[in-house]
C-alpha cells in the first residue's frame, strides 16, 4: 500500500470519530502549547539578560579585588584594598593582547547645583573607561590624560543625573558641587539602562581617578579595573596573564587564595543567565510532562481503536495485508494524531507568548528551533506511544480476527 | 488438467496442555481447475481447518500442499499473505466488508495490498469490471449499510474475483441469507464457474451443495465420501421459476 493511501486510511479513521481524535489530540495540544509558551517566556528572560550584558563594553575584563579574611572574620568583597594604581599600570605594560586599562575608585557623594541636589556614585576612571565599556558621550566630550595627570574638577554625567539635577536645563559647562568640591560639567553619556543587578546605569558621574583619590576619598585603593583586551578568544589568556602578574605583585607564593578576582565578560554572561538557563529548563521539564500524558492518551485510544477495529484487521490481512501494512497503518494514524495536535499546539503556544508580552509586559522571544523541535517532538509521542498498539494489530492472527465479534 | 490444488497427507493437530488435538488427519486431495466443490461436514469434523489450510490463513502440521503450482507449505507469514493476495479469493459468511466504504472502495482492497503497485486508475477500472460481473455496477458508491445482505454478499464475490485469483473459496457463503438470495448467489458462482473460475465451498447444506459439481464430506478430520454431484441443481432455473411464481403465472401449490 502506497504512503499516501495510508495517510488517506488514517485521516478517514480519525474523521469517523471526530470527538475521540479530538479530545486525544487536546493532551498533545496543551502539552506542546505549554512547551512553545515556557520556552517563549525563558528564552525572552536570557536575551533580556544579554542584552544588559552587551551593556558592560566589548572584550571586557573586570578585576575586583577580593574579600579578605583575617582570623577567621571575612570582610566583604574590596574590603581588603587590595588593588592598587600600580597594579593597573602594571597590567596596561606588562600583559599582552591588553588594549586599554581604567583604574577605577568610587565614592558616594551629594551633588548639588542652585537649589536641587542629588546622592549618587561618583566614579573615578581613566579617558580609557567610555571606550572600553563602550559608552558615547552625546554631548560635550570625555576627560583627557592631561586632566587624569591634574586631577582635574571635570565631570562626565550620566541620563538620569542630567535629569535630576538640571531638569531641563542645559548641563554642559555648568558648575555642580560634588562634596561642596566645585566640578565643572563636560559631557553627558547616551542612556544605558538598567544593569544586569537591576541598578539604574545612568545614575552616575564620572571623573578622572586622580581627582577621586585626591580631591573626593583619599584613598588610593581601587574599587576596579576595568581591562580591555584584542579580541574573544584572548580573553582567557589575558585573564590567566593578569592572574599570574597580580598574584606575583602581591606576592601570593603557592596554594594561597588569590585576594582578587578577575571575572571575563564571558563569564559574568554566564553568571547571569545561570538563573534564567536554569528556569527555561524547569518550565520546559514540566511542560514536558503534559506532553507525556498527551502521549500515553494517544496510546490507550490506539489501543481501543485497535479493539474496536479487531475484524477489520482480520479482513486486510486475510486479503494479503503483511503485518507491517498493518502496523504502518496504525502507526501514521497515531502520529497523524500527534502531528495535528503538536501544530495546533504551537499555535496555541505563540498566541500565549504573544498574549503574555502584550498584555502582562513578559518579555517573551520565541524562537524557530523551539518550534521545529517542540513539531518533531510531537511527532515522536506519536511513534513511541502508537508504535506498541501497532505492533499489536500487526501480530494478530487472520482466523481469530475475522472471528471477532 | 493440472491441479489447482494438491493435498499430500495433511495433518493438522493442536497440543492443549497434555492432550493431542488432530482436527485434520492424513488427507489427500486433488482438485482440477475449473471444478466446483463442496465440503460439507457438521462442526468439529474439520471442515473449517481444511478451509483455513486451503485458503493459507493456517499452515499443516505435517504434510505438503501445491496451491497452482506453488509449495506453499513452507512459506512464511508474510510469503502466505502474498500468495492468499494473488492465488485466492475469499468470500465470507459474514460478507466481511469494511463498513462506511462504498462498495468500489471494498473491491479494491486486495489490489492495495498487491506487492506491485496498481496506478489508481487502474484499480478503479479494475474494480468496476468486477462489480459489474456481479451486476451491481449501478451501486458502485453505496456503502454496505445502503445495501441488501445478497447484494453485500455480491461486492464481497466482486472483491475476490478482482486480483483474478486461481482459486474462490467461498466459507458458508449463503449462511446469513434467506433461501431466494441464496439461490441468486449460487447463480452467480454458477456463473462465474461457467467461465471457468475453480471455486471450494464449505457449506452444511445440502441444499446448497447441490449446486456444486463435486461433493466432499469431512468428519473427524477425514474425508469420509468424495462423489460428484448427481441431479445437480441449476440456481438460474429456480430462479426464473421462483420469479414465474411470484408474478402469478405459476401452477398454484
Amino acid at each position: 500500500m502506497t504512503s499516501l493511501a495510508t495517510l488517506n486510511l488514517a485521516l478517514r479513521a480519525l474523521q469517523r470519530n471526530k470527538m475521540r481524535s479530538i479530545l486525544t489530540m487536546l493532551g498533545i495540544v496543551i502539552g506542546v502549547g505549554a512547551v512553545v509558551a515556557m520556552v517563549g517566556i525563558g528564552n525572552g528572560a536570557k536575551s533580556q539578560v544579554e542584552a544588559q550584558i552587551a551593556t558592560l563594553g566589548q572584550n571586557v575584563i573586570l578585576i575586583f579585588p577580593s574579600s579578605y579574611s583575617s582570623g577567621g572574620v571575612q570582610s566583604g568583597i574590596g574590603g581588603a584594598g587590595t588593588l592598587k594604581l600600580e597594579d593597573a599600570k602594571a597590567i596596561e605594560a606588562e600583559v599582552p593582547d591588553v588594549v586599554a586599562v581604567s583604574p577605577g575608585t568610587r565614592v558616594s557623594s551629594q551633588l548639588n547645583y542652585g537649589n536641587q541636589n542629588w546622592s549618587t556614585s561618583v566614579i573615578g576612571e581613566a579617558p580609557e573607561y567610555f571606550e572600553i565599556r563602550q559608552w558615547e558621550i552625546v554631548d560635550g566630550a570625555g576627560f583627557s590624560e592631561q586632566e587624569v595627570r591634574s586631577a582635574a574638577k571635570v565631570a562626565v554625567i550620566g541620563a538620569t543625573v542630567a535629569r535630576q539635577l538640571f531638569g531641563e536645563e542645559d548641563p554642559l559647562g555648568q558648575i555642580m558641587r560634588v562634596k561642596h568640591v566645585p566640578f565643572q560639567v563636560i559631557g553627558v553619556l547616551k542612556p544605558k539602562g538598567t544593569s544586569v543587578m537591576g541598578s539604574d546605569q545612568d545614575d552616575v558621574v564620572i571623573v578622572p581617578y586622580t581627582t577621586v583619590m585626591k580631591r573626593l576619598s583619599g584613598t588610593t585603593n581601587l574599587r576596579m579595573i576595568s581591562v580591555q583586551c584584542t579580541g574573544e578568544d584572548r580573553m582567557a589568556a589575558v585573564v590567566d596573564g593578569i592572574t599570574e602578574l597580580l598574584r606575583q605583585r602581591h606576592r601570593l607564593s603557592g596554594d594561597r587564595e588569590n585576594d582578587f578576582m578577575v571575572r571575563s565578560q564571558q563569564e559574568i554572561a554566564e553568571m547571569a543567565t545561570a538563573t534564567s538557563k536554569v528556569l527555561t529548563l524547569l518550565l520546559g521539564a514540566i511542560a514536558s510532562v503534559s506532553l507525556i500524558v498527551g502521549g500515553i492518551g494517544i496510546m490507550n485510544i490506539m489501543l481501543v481503536s485497535v479493539t474496536e477495529r479487531t475484524r477489520e484487521i482480520g479482513i486486510r490481512i486475510a486479503l494479503g495485508a503483511h503485518g507491517t501494512d498493518i502496523m504502518r497503518q496504525f502507526l501514521i494514524e497515531a502520529v497523524t494524531l500527534s502531528s495535528l495536535g503538536g501544530t495546533l499546539g504551537i499555535l496555541l503556544g505563540l498566541a500565549t507568548s504573544t498574549l503574555l508580552s502584550r498584555f502582562a509586559g513578559w518579555p517573551t522571544l520565541t524562537s524557530v528551533n523551539a518550534i521545529v523541535i517542540a513539531f518533531l517532538f510531537s511527532a515522536a509521542v506519536g511513534v513511541f506511544f502508537g508504535l506498541y498498539p501497532a505492533k499489536k494489530a500487526a501480530a494478530l492472527d487472520p482466523i481469530d480476527a475475522l472471528r471477532y465479534e | 488438467m493440472a491441479s489447482v490444488i494438491q493435498l499430500d497427507h495433511i495433518w493438522k493437530t493442536y497440543r492443549t496442555e497434555d492432550v493431542e488435538l488432530h482436527a485434520v488427519r492424513d488427507v489427500s486431495l486433488q482438485i482440477a481447475k475449473g471444478e466446483f466443490v463442496a465440503i460439507m461436514g457438521s462442526s468439529g469434523s474439520g471442515k473449517s481447518t481444511m478451509m483455513n489450510i486451503i485458503g493459507c490463513l493456517d499452515r499443516p502440521s505435517k504434510g505438503t500442499y501445491q496451491l497452482d503450482g506453488i509449495d506453499v507449505s513452507t512459506l512464511d507469514r508474510d510469503g502466505l499473505a502474498d500468495i492468499r493476495n494473488q492465488k485466492i479469493g475469499f468470500v465470507f459468511q459474514g460478507f466481511n466488508l469494511l463498513t462506511r466504504t462504498s462498495a468500489v472502495e471494498n473491491v479494491e482492497l486486495p489490489m492495495m495490498y498487491s506487492r506491485t503497485t496498481i496506478p489508481s486508475r487502474d484499480m478503479r477500472r479494475r474494480a468496476l469490471k468486477a462489480l459489474d460481473m456481479v451486476g451491481l455496477s449501478q451501486r458502485a458508491d453505496h456503502h454496505p449499510n445502503q445495501l441488501s445482505g445478497g447484494q453485500q454478499q455480491r461486492v464481497a464475490i466482486a472483491r475476490a474475483l478482482v486480483n483474478e485469483p486461481a482459486l474462490l473459496l467461498a466459507d458458508e457463503p449463503t449462511g446469513n441469507l434467506d433461501t431466494r438470495t441464496s439461490i441468486e448467489i449460487m447463480e452467480v458462482f454458477q456463473t462465474l464457474n461457467d467461465q471457468g473460475i475453480t471455486i471450494i465451498m464449505v457449506t452444511h447444506e445440502h441444499d446448497i451443495a447441490q449446486y456444486n459439481k463435486r461433493c466432499l464430506v469431512m468428519r473427524d478430520g477425514v474425508v469420509r465420501s468424495d462423489t460428484p454431484v448427481v441431479d445437480r441443481s441449476s440456481a438460474k432455473a429456480q430462479r426464473e421459476a421462483l420469479e414465474v411464481h411470484a408474478a402469478g403465472g405459476g401452477p398454484k401449490a
